[in-house]
């Protein structure tokens, strides 16, 4: 009798132990969501407080810090929207995505051909080009900018998206190419035999059979060339003056330039906008970032 | 001949998926190299046709302030910018990887500012949050400290962009959580029968298996660094000031080749440029046989 009381009451203790050992651990995971959470808080205020202020009233960004707008206007959307000079954000707009599309498609195809003979196919001097191609990858493009743009200059290409959209389509970023050659590499060669005996051509391989395998890969490559042209400024600065060809960078550029320090909220709304594409593609196609990121060590 | 058409009929399709990449290779990249390399020893202005200098431009980089200036706002912020990042990166990355939940969440809202970073959008509104009536100052104010503009101060205007380039963390972020799952359990277990706390058990674990994604991360980030244009530019309006506190390198490079014309200099600037980033990336690999440790 005794005894059972005995191992009753240790066994208690031990749930009681136990159990305040759970709390302990509980309160220490809530306490890191809240600390964790706290520091992104911070660290996107900034971005916050732009969106947030660009529904204030123009007189109220500078004088209220805090994230809730007291009373919540479209102006600073409409009259940024407007544009300067006649030309409005819609052209900007427009002129960037055209530019998106054009270098998504040369990256993809150009990268995935260079990619699919580096990956599957024998020819001489392969492993030289392969080393010559990582190599340029780290090449910083300084050393090649000005030729290329006397170049460019010559063939009267300033003021065009040619010299933006060409280099994609002779497949000048090998960051692609090295990230397709793994993916393809990663997929059975027992499939390409299969397709063989079936009478399928090096190009019909390459067009049925590799491009759909290597799907993810292209979609990568396909954020990452959005998220990259969208951001890029050095390259559209350089060759593109005529305001009706101005892209969303460029737009934005020119606006704090002719606004000065005077129309705050009109540039947040249009920082704004120029956000939203990026973030869409970022939530939309998160697993692929994250893939492009840890496979070739791409920056976003 | 024959030799050659049968050296063809062997190699004709490799070449011919390589075909778009050989014509950007020599057309977009040797060509414009060999010429870039011949420029910097010549004045060459794009309107009249280049003139032999010899090693002058590289001669005259040396007596350049402006250029010498250059370097050290460069270094700055290489040198500042990029180990605090990747020090907020693996401090963030250990915090996630505690297995938590909603770590995916969190990773993807720390990943946001690398997103968003690098463009004009953001580089404006650092403008205005550093700015003598920004952000940064409000909230100083409430707290009763009086703030100044960071952006036009020769003093702190760099350190805003340090700061810049701190915040976009997410990147090497994502990099580490990935290496920090390949850590195997079994070592921190065993490690933890032999009565290892936790401070021990990262020095002596976490910490040597994962110095070859430091590495990585470290070589990445410079290269990445060492060419940054866009925020030096847009917070300071194209010039790199207030006194030069933000002449980038490239920004320099780019006023030099696209504003004054002077393509000769501009180029000699580029191929110190290569030069540089090479002997500095040649520096850290050299270093790492000293702190990487790679399992066998």
């Amino acid at each position: 009798m005794e005894t059972s009381k005995a191992t009753k009451s240790i066994s208690n203790v031990r749930v009681v132990s136990n159990n305040s050992y759970r709390t302990i651990k509980n309160l220490k995971g809530i306490l890191l969501h809240i600390f964790i959470i706290s520091v992104g808080i911070i660290m996107l205020y900034p971005l916050l407080w732009m969106v947030s202020s660009s529904f204030k009233i123009e007189t109220e960004i500078f004088r209220n810090i805090s994230f809730f707008p007291t009373e919540i206007t479209f102006d600073s959307y409409i009259q940024g929207w407007v544009g300067l000079s006649g030309v409005s954000f819609a052209t900007f707009f427009r002129n960037t995505i055209f530019l998106v599309t054009m270098c998504i498609i040369g990256n993809v195809l150009a990268c995935s051909m260079a990619a699919y003979a580096f990956a599957r196919l024998e020819f001489a001097f392969r492993k030289v080009l392969f080393a010559i191609m990582l190599v340029t990858m780290m090449l910083p493009f300084h050393v090649t900018v000005i030729p290329q743009y006397i170049i460019f200059n010559k063939l009267e290409w300033i003021n065009t998206y040619w010299p933006l959209i060409l280099p994609k389509f002779l497949a000048v970023e090998g960051f692609f190419i090295f990230l397709m050659v793994q993916f393809i590499r990663s997929i059975p060669r027992e499939l390409d035999e299969a397709a063989k005996i079936d009478g399928c051509g090096p190009i019909k391989m390459y067009w049925f059979l590799i491009l759909p395998l290597a799907l993810p890969a292209l979609i990568t490559t396909m954020i990452f060339t959005f998220i990259w042209t969208w951001n890029d400024f050095f390259g559209q600065l350089l060759y593109i003056s005529d305001i009706n060809l101005y892209t969303v960078a460029l737009g934005l550029r020119m606006f704090m330039d002719a606004m000065g320090q005077s129309s705050w909220g009109a540039l947040f709304a249009m920082s704004t906008l120029s956000l939203i594409p990026l973030f869409a593609v970022f939530i939309f196609f998160q697993k692929y970032l994250i893939e492009g990121i840890t496979t070739g060590g791409l920056k976003g | 001949m024959e030799a050659l058409s049968s050296f063809w009929k062997r190699n004709w399709v490799g070449y011919f998926f390589l075909a778009p990449w050989i014509i950007g290779l020599i057309g977009l990249s040797a060509i414009p190299m060999g010429t870039s390399l011949y420029l910097s020893f010549t004045n060459y202005d794009m309107f009249t046709s280049p003139s032999w200098t010899g090693l002058d431009n590289y001669t005259n980089m040396f007596e350049d302030r402006k250029w010498m200036n250059s370097i050290k706002v460069t270094m700055t912020y290489v040198f500042l910018g990029v180990p605090l990042q990747l020090l907020f990166a693996l401090s963030v990355a250990l915090l996630l990887n505690k297995g938590i939940n909603g770590v995916r969440v969190y990773r993807a809202i720390y990943y946001v500012p690398s997103l968003f970073g690098g463009s004009v959008a953001i580089a404006l509104l650092w403008r205005q949050i550093f700015g003598g009536n920004g952000l940064v100052n409000k909230v100083l104010g409430f707290f009763g400290i009086e703030g100044m503009n960071w952006i036009s101060s020769p003093d702190t205007a760099i350190y805003t962009l340090v700061i810049l380039t701190i915040w976009q963390f997410g990147a090497p972020m994502v990099i580490f959580l990935a290496g920090l799952k390949q850590v195997p359990v079994e070592l921190y277990e065993s490690s933890r029968i032999d009565g290892a706390s936790s401070i021990k058990q990262f020095f002596s674990i976490t910490l040597p298996l994962i110095t070859p994604i430091i590495f990585f991360n470290l070589v990445m980030q410079i290269i990445g660094a060492f060419q940054a244009f866009t925020p030096a530019y847009i917070i300071s309006g194209g010039s790199g000031g207030p006194l030069d506190s933000t002449l980038f390198y490239t920004l320099y490079l780019y006023q030099k080749g696209f504003t004054h014309f002077q393509m000769g200099y501009a180029s000699a600037m580029a191929w110190f440029l290569l030069i540089g980033i090479a002997f500095i990336t040649a520096l850290v690999f050299l270093s790492a046989k000293k702190w990487v440790y790679y399992q066998d």
